[in-house]
């Protein structure tokens, strides 16, 4: 013990004076502190991005993991998912998803946040347990919901034959003109919860004395809301608004459990097409491909949110 | 003040309604789960003669699955929580050149799709010989709960001063068991709020459990009810009786760690 900690006593009364070797020993030390999570990174991010790159001019078989030839075969992955339907219905499919479920997700939960916010007995626990939805795995709420929206022995088609609010079971999850609505449904489900506490924390930090300022002013709520808790709220809806994205955008879990990606296809997404194509067809070359497309899009989103975040930082505390 | 009581009153019982609306799912997971019937007739709103013959089955059935996702959720979280405290600790306090461009960087993968990582960690893992195999599933899905912790945890570490650990260091500590001794147990609540999240993001994955494991002997909860509901889609009872436990480990943490989840939510996401 002694040994060991004589030598860094004397190294910190002495390092302001003394550069070179000693220095420089001290910087490694404190390299080492991050070196291990950044190589890890560098392995299962960075690595990752680029081999997606390089996989996508690659020709892979079923074979290529037995025999490990993956010849580059051009721009033919390119072209090939370029010209699948498949691909083409995935970006449709995606792009409905997202939106719908973004919309679905702020609008209610924003709700909810306003809701909360005034102060009321059992106000704090119900926050608490509504985010329970959020928290178990995604799976196991596909496969509820799956239970839930069955068109014959689902509990939804009960209520709604009960209620006469429908005359036939609606073919939930049956019929390629539904299942994509539905599983935009449960994804809302599965978001209100998040975007209802970050957007419940953004109100908390706007000042009492706007909203008093604006009811000594005659402001009715729907103008207060309008001229103070969304502008005020701003940053905060941004970042809510750009991780909804990002987490959306890549969806895989919930649609495999609750569609499988269909019926016929209808509710392929570009993550569950780069599942399809690289490990279902054993095509890596072509799963990449749309994997690369996934990747473009959230890069862009991605400036929003770090231009979000700095903003964030900005206005400091 | 009356009405003002009334009116507390009503908002109160609006949001139990909107509770039961949001969480009827969950109830309706739980009211299958219970009653061992089910498959005859059509369920009833209530599970009025309540029995556990699903569970048994559920067990049976899944029973190792639960086993082996609590020991790849378990990994993962000392894995993660093994690199991302020093790491938080170096960026927050040690001044190093390039720290921001790191900060920077983790900021930057929580936007890598994780289809995306698999398809070309797949092929890696075959050369590697770490597909269907434990450590392999625990080191990936430590990426889960990596970069949400390490920026978590360096937002707290920003704000311990500096001149404890000088301290420390001046009394013969080297900076490493200073950071041992000293950091980490101030830290304990950051701690504790990443790795709850760790371990819930792993519990929870499916994708890499998927794609990573091509043989039955690594089969984590989530992929074992993907499969079962595969082959086995008449049983609801049994099939929701596994959602059950699978969504235990949410449960629990929400009653008796409420404070640190709302603080990794607000904490890890916006900051």
């Amino acid at each position: 013990m002694s040994t060991t900690t004589a030598v860094p006593a004397k190294s910190v009364a002495a390092s302001p004076a003394v550069p070179g070797r000693r220095a420089s020993r001290a910087a490694l030390t404190r390299w080492l502190f991050v070196a291990p999570a950044v190589l890890y990174m560098l392995a299962f991010f960075g690595y990752p991005l680029v081999r997606n790159v390089v996989m996508s001019f690659q020709h892979y078989t079923p074979r290529t993991f037995f025999t490990g030839e993956a010849p580059f075969n051009g721009l033919d992955n390119w072209t090939a998912v370029f010209g699948n339907e498949l691909f083409t219905e995935s970006l449709w499919h995606t792009a409905v998803f997202t939106l719908g479920s973004l919309l679905g997700q702020f609008v209610l939960g924003l709700a909810l946040a306003v809701f909360f916010s005034r102060r009321f007995r059992l106000s704090g626990f119900a926050r608490a347990v509504l985010l329970l939805p959020w928290l178990i795995p995604m799976v196991v709420s596909s496969v509820v919901w799956r239970k839930l929206l069955d068109q014959d022995t689902g509990v939804l088609n009960t209520l709604l034959m009960n209620l006469h609010l429908t005359s036939e079971p609606v073919p939930w999850l049956s019929s390629p003109s539904v299942a994509l609505l539905s599983a935009i449904l449960v994804n809302i489900w599965v978001g209100i919860p998040f975007n209802m506490v970050i957007l419940y924390g953004g109100l908390q930090e706007i000042p009492r004395e706007m909203y008093e300022a604006a009811s000594l002013d005659g402001a009715g709520p729907w103008r207060t809301f309008r001229s103070i808790t969304l502008p005020q709220l701003r940053p905060v809806i941004t970042v809510v608004l750009v991780l909804g994205f990002m987490s959306t955008i890549k969806i895989l879990d919930l649609i495999l459990a609750l569609t499988g990606g269909g019926p016929a296809d209808s509710t392929q997404t570009l993550g569950t097409a780069t599942y399809q194509l690289s490990f279902q067809q054993l095509d890596f070359g072509q799963g990449a491909v749309v994997g690369n497309v996934l990747i473009l899009i959230s890069a862009v989103f991605a400036v929003f949110y770090l231009r979000a975040n700095r903003s964030d930082f900005g206005q400091g505390k | 003040m009356p009405a003002r009581t009334l009116r507390r009153g009503s908002n109160t019982v609006i949001a139990l309604v909107v509770l039961a609306i949001l969480l009827f799912p969950l109830y309706w997971m739980l009211n299958i789960a219970l009653q061992p019937g089910e498959s005859l007739a059509s369920t009833s709103w209530f599970p009025t003669s309540p029995g556990w013959s699903n569970f048994e089955r559920a067990l049976d059935s899944q029973g190792g699955s639960l086993v082996t996702s609590l020991v790849v959720a378990l990994g993962a979280v000392v894995v993660c929580l093994a690199m991302a405290a020093p790491a938080a600790y170096g960026l927050a306090q040690l001044g190093l050149r390039g720290g921001r461009s790191i900060v920077f960087g983790t900021l930057i993968t929580q936007m890598v799709p994780g289809i995306v990582i698999a398809n070309a960690l797949y092929s890696a893992y075959v050369d590697l010989h770490l597909v269907n195999s434990l450590p392999g599933l625990i080191l990936a899905d430590a990426s889960l709960g990596l970069p949400f912790s390490i920026v978590l945890l360096r937002a707290f570490m920003v704000s311990i001063p500096k001149e404890i650990v000088e301290a420390a260091m001046v009394d013969g500590a080297n900076r490493f068991t200073a950071f041992v001794r000293i950091v980490l147990p101030i830290s304990r609540n950051s701690l504790i709020t990443a790795g709850l999240f760790t371990f819930l993001f792993a519990w929870s994955d499916f994708m890499f459990a998927l794609t990573l494991n091509t043989t039955d002997d690594v089969k984590p909860i989530t992929l074992s009810m993907y499969e079962y509901i595969g082959a086995h889609v008449s049983d609801w009872g049994a099939v929701m009786a596994t959602a059950v436990v699978s969504a235990v480990p949410a449960a629990i943490l929400l009653i008796l760690a409420q404070k640190y989840v709302a603080a990794g939510i607000t904490g890890g996401s916006v900051k």
